[in-house]
């Protein structure tokens, strides 16, 4: 009988910063989110590269572009990594692979904001842990891609059943600023910087209410309340921003990259009231909050985070699981819709990640049957464009639209049914899983030798 | 208004009680979906009398009744309630407020003698969500915690009325490989050395009660006024083969799982792990075994299908979660099913039992994956009615629309395996039931966020 893990403690993982740039140049001009190093360089680069790819025509499909548009018997062009054009069936194909899409549909690589994937990776072995530095409640130095392992099975599983192409991976929610988060392209890779999205943002997470409280209160520290909660974090704010960057720092170079509007603070939040106290703090101190993640009671203040344009990163339907999920409704996506604020739905989860498109259709009927219908066209931005906006790489992907990242999904059916699977997934261009040919699977390193090597899964 | 004195009027029905009078339903032109593993049969008719079917099947063959038709909108489905196996439901309020929550018990004395059926909240929250979800039936147990024995689970019904409990101590369930293991004090040896002992020891523990060795009244020995002391506390003169290592509740516990009176539930993962457990059998021939969670089982489908012994099947689970589960793969149930497994699906492998139609759904999906092994719509059905209901020993009444079965009726507003599917009634033993709970009244109340006259909290 198992659980899905909310929440976990884990094993430390300590970076050393000990470099410094020996100047004093003026704060205001640093790239305080990648900091040049003694290489001249910035550290952990992405080193990714897109894979060849065929310049491919999908012909006679149903296309939602992700941004809220469908477009019966459509056409999508993609070459050298780049969508070219979308359209309807007079789309010209000619230099093209064309690919009979009849009675599919495509859309958009699908976005996974909240993952766990590589610093909560399967085997869940204690030894795998990596995905909470709870040794502090404030440890905005540590960076979720030093726990990443690119291994992780359940990389693949998002790639061939969910047709995830890009993710977020978060730190854990033990701290009220948990660390860096890093986005990544779903395509497997010796290292994470193989991985990494180029020119992605860095994110920040944070997290409020029960988990902190509770596992350093049970210390015997602070915080122990939810006062206590915010107290620490506008004393860190305050002390972040009265930082000069005169000696390096890592925890307050990540917080000067959210003061400054270069990294984006992605804040777990439960409770309504707790959300509405975070946004004023957030003006207080001079930042942004991106998006709430969990959410639950998003849709009693969905005009707040509206106004506020905070994005909520949110489940179908988990509830129940702990006091500040007790008010979890079907209808929050559709209720924060109707108020015209933004959607994600979001996984958290090594499971539900490979069905991010059934968990969008779940919150789009509990909707229907209120009478608040929201277009397949829209929900299918719930787990692309919007997704990609909050993570700030919706001018490279979430969308099919020309000079855009080919990140793309061919379904064998309609999306939103709990009958369709992904058919076929391009990344940049490069077709990386394919469910009529067996070997275009990625398999892990773990799993060779393994019993079930390159199953279906 | 209206809606907020159906619920006060639903409310009333809970605390009556009087039982609530069965309705005679009959419906025709509606998608009927027995659950027995057939097809959905298109312009099906329904008809309930005194609670109980009379007829499920195709429109044309519907008796003649005096009943007046219940309208049915195009694309309404009607089927048996959802059986969830295995659950927790009436167990627990809030996962991680450890007051309310009964499921775990790792400080206890007792194992094998947990029994869930005294503490079954009919009124939990979780049941009335999950009655509105279309769950009917399920089994509910408490996990193992304090040992390798989780305790003796209660089939229930989801119906909003006192009796929640139709069959108490319906099982017992164990936690082999690597959970029961670590719970057995870290080797899986010592596992099968505990599930052994209390074996052994539950079928030497007589009918009459007696430890083995001693005297069931032993004599007493004078301590005054005091209450005299037992013997069996103080002075055991016994050999060795009078070691016990249970209380005499677990033991008393065991004594239907040793004769094969109530069916053992296994938790165990890793395909080595389910060969030992079907092997059990050749020492204790009576066991009634059922398989639980079985993430490698088609890897010895064919051994289990042998065997005889259901699976309650984890139903997507995919991923490498332990090393118990290397071989995991969504396929896991079409293979056992292939192979001739009678295969339920686990809804304890859920974030909610309520996506137990989503998980069926899913394997529909998969057979459509070149590779993959999934169900028919049919098969997928029926693992979440009329196989669970089997297994649950209540295969006879409930899981399946047939004449004499319960009136346990859904209305769907479509097809019941899709996402997004919902009832939109639903009836236990041909009793109507309430729909309403903590979440639909949060819905009413935030359908809007007006507050211009009153603040919301006025809103009910």
């Amino acid at each position: 009988m198992k659980r899905y893990a909310l929440f976990a403690c884990a094993a430390a993982f300590a970076m050393a910063g000990c470099s410094t740039t020996g100047s004093a140049d003026d704060a205001s001009d640093r790239d305080w989110t990648a900091p040049v190093g003694e290489d001249g360089n910035a550290p952990f680069s992405s080193t990714y590269e897109r894979y060849p790819g065929r310049p491919t025509a999908l012909v006679g499909a149903t296309v939602y572009d992700g941004a809220g548009n469908r477009i019966d018997n459509g056409t999508v062009l993609f070459r050298d990594g780049e969508v070219v054009g979308v359209g309807d069936a007079s789309l010209d194909t000619s230099g093209y692979d064309v690919l009979d899409g009849s009675g599919k549909f495509v859309t958009p690589g699908i976005i996974d904001i909240h993952s766990h994937l590589g610093d909560y990776p399967t085997p869940s072995v204690d030894a795998h842990s990596d995905g909470n530095e709870a040794t502090s409640p404030t440890t905005p130095e540590v960076w979720a891609e030093h726990s990443v392992w690119p291994q992780d099975p359940g990389f693949t599983r998002a790639l061939a059943n969910g047709g995830v192409t890009a993710l977020q991976i978060l730190p854990g929610s033990a701290n009220l600023m948990g660390g860096r988060s890093v986005t990544l392209k779903n395509v497997p890779a010796r290292t994470v910087q193989g991985m990494k999205f180029p020119g992605a943002p860095y994110g920040f997470k944070m997290a409020c209410g029960e988990n902190p409280k509770r596992v350093y209160g049970n210390r015997g520290r602070m915080p122990s309340t939810r006062m206590g909660n915010f107290a620490v974090n506008r004393q860190t704010w305050l002390d972040a921003r009265a930082y000069d960057g005169k000696k390096r720092d890592l925890a307050k170079e990540t917080l000067k990259g959210v003061l400054d509007g270069e990294i984006l603070v992605h804040n777990h939040c439960y409770r309504a009231d707790e959300m509405a106290l975070v946004m004023d703090m957030a003006k207080e101190m001079g930042y942004k909050v991106s998006a709430f993640h969990h959410a639950v009671e998003a849709y009693k203040i969905g005009d707040l985070l509206r106004e506020n344009d905070v994005c909520s990163a949110i489940w179908a339907d988990w509830y129940g699981f702990k006091m500040e999920s007790y008010d979890g409704i079907l209808e929050n996506a559709a209720f924060l819709q109707r108020e015209g604020a933004c959607v994600v739905i979001h996984s958290d989860s090594a499971q539900d990640i490979q069905r991010l498109n059934q968990e969008a259709a779940k919150a789009q009927a509990a909707g229907r049957r209120l009478g608040i219908d929201i277009s397949d066209a829209t929900v299918i931005g719930w787990i692309t464009l919007n997704a990609a906006k909050a993570m700030g790489i919706d001018d490279m992907t979430g969308s099919l639209e020309p000079g855009k990242m080919a990140d793309v999904v061919l379904w064998n059916g309609d999306p939103l049914s709990v009958y369709s699977r992904p058919e076929k997934v391009w990344v940049d261009g490069a077709l990386m899983y394919d469910a009529l040919d067996r070997k275009r699977r990625p398999v892990s390193d773990f799993e060779l030798g393994q019993p079930g090597e390159g199953d279906v899964k | 208004m209206k809606r907020a004195l159906a619920f006060a009027a639903g409310l009333l029905a809970c605390t009556s009680a009087l039982p609530a009078a069965a309705q005679n339903i009959a419906m025709t032109g509606v998608t009927v979906a027995t659950g027995d593993g057939s097809d959905p049969i298109e312009n099906g008719a329904v008809v309930v009398e005194n609670g109980r079917v009379v007829y499920a099947g195709p429109a044309a063959g519907m008796p003649q009744t005096a009943m007046p038709l219940m309208e049915a909108a195009p694309g309404t489905w009607v089927t048996p309630g959802l059986v969830a196996t295995v659950t927790n439901l009436g167990l627990w309020d809030v996962g991680a407020v450890s007051e309310s929550n009964d499921i775990r018990a790792s400080g206890s004395p007792f194992s094998a003698a947990l029994d869930a059926a005294p503490i079954v909240n009919p009124a939990s929250q979780h049941i009335a969500i999950h009655r509105a979800a279309g769950v009917t039936r399920a089994a509910t147990v408490t996990s193992a915690s304090s040992s390798i024995f989780g305790g003796q689970g209660a089939i229930i019904d989801l119906g909003a009325d006192p009796q929640a409990v139709t069959r108490a101590r319906a099982f017992q369930i164990v936690s082999l490989g690597e959970s029961g293991a670590r719970l057995a004090g870290g080797s899986r040896a010592s596992a099968h050395a505990l599930l052994r002992n209390a074996l052994r020891e539950a079928s030497e523990f007589g009918s009459d009660a007696r430890i083995p060795g001693i005297r069931s009244r032993p004599a007493e020995q004078g301590v005054g006024d005091d209450v005299p002391l037992d013997p069996r506390l103080v002075d055991n003169r016994a050999g060795r083969g009078d070691d016990v290592l249970l209380s005499r509740f677990d033991a008393a516990a065991l004594v239907p799982v040793v004769r094969g009176e109530q069916p053992l539930y296994v938790m165990v993962e890793r395909a080595s792990d389910i060969r030992s457990v079907l092997a059990l059998r050749q020492e204790f021939a009576n066991l009634d075994l059922v398989l639980v969670g079985a993430s490698e089982g088609w890897l010895v489908a064919r051994d289990i299908a042998a065997a005889g012994v259901p699976v309650i099947a984890d139903g997507l689970d995919d991923l490498p979660q332990g090393f118990e589960e290397l071989a995991a793969t969504q396929s896991n149930i079409g293979r056992m099913v292939k192979a001739g497994v009678t295969v339920a699906i686990n809804a304890a492998a859920m974030e909610n039992p309520r996506n137990l139609n989503q998980y069926a759904g899913n394997l529909v999906a998969l057979s459509r994956i070149p590779g993959a092994d999934g169900l028919s719509w049919g098969q997928a059905f029926a693992s979440i009615t009329s196989v669970p209901a089997r297994i649950s020993g209540i295969g006879d009444r409930a899981g399946v629309l047939a004449p004499g079965a319960a009136g346990d009726i859904v209305i769907w507003d479509g097809d019941p395996l899709e996402v997004g599917a919902m009832p939109t009634r639903v009836y236990i033993d041909g009793v109507e039931q309430p729909l309403e709970n903590h979440q639909s009244r949060l819905r009413d109340r935030y359908r809007d966020l007006d507050e211009s006259d009153l603040p919301k909290a006025y809103d009910w």
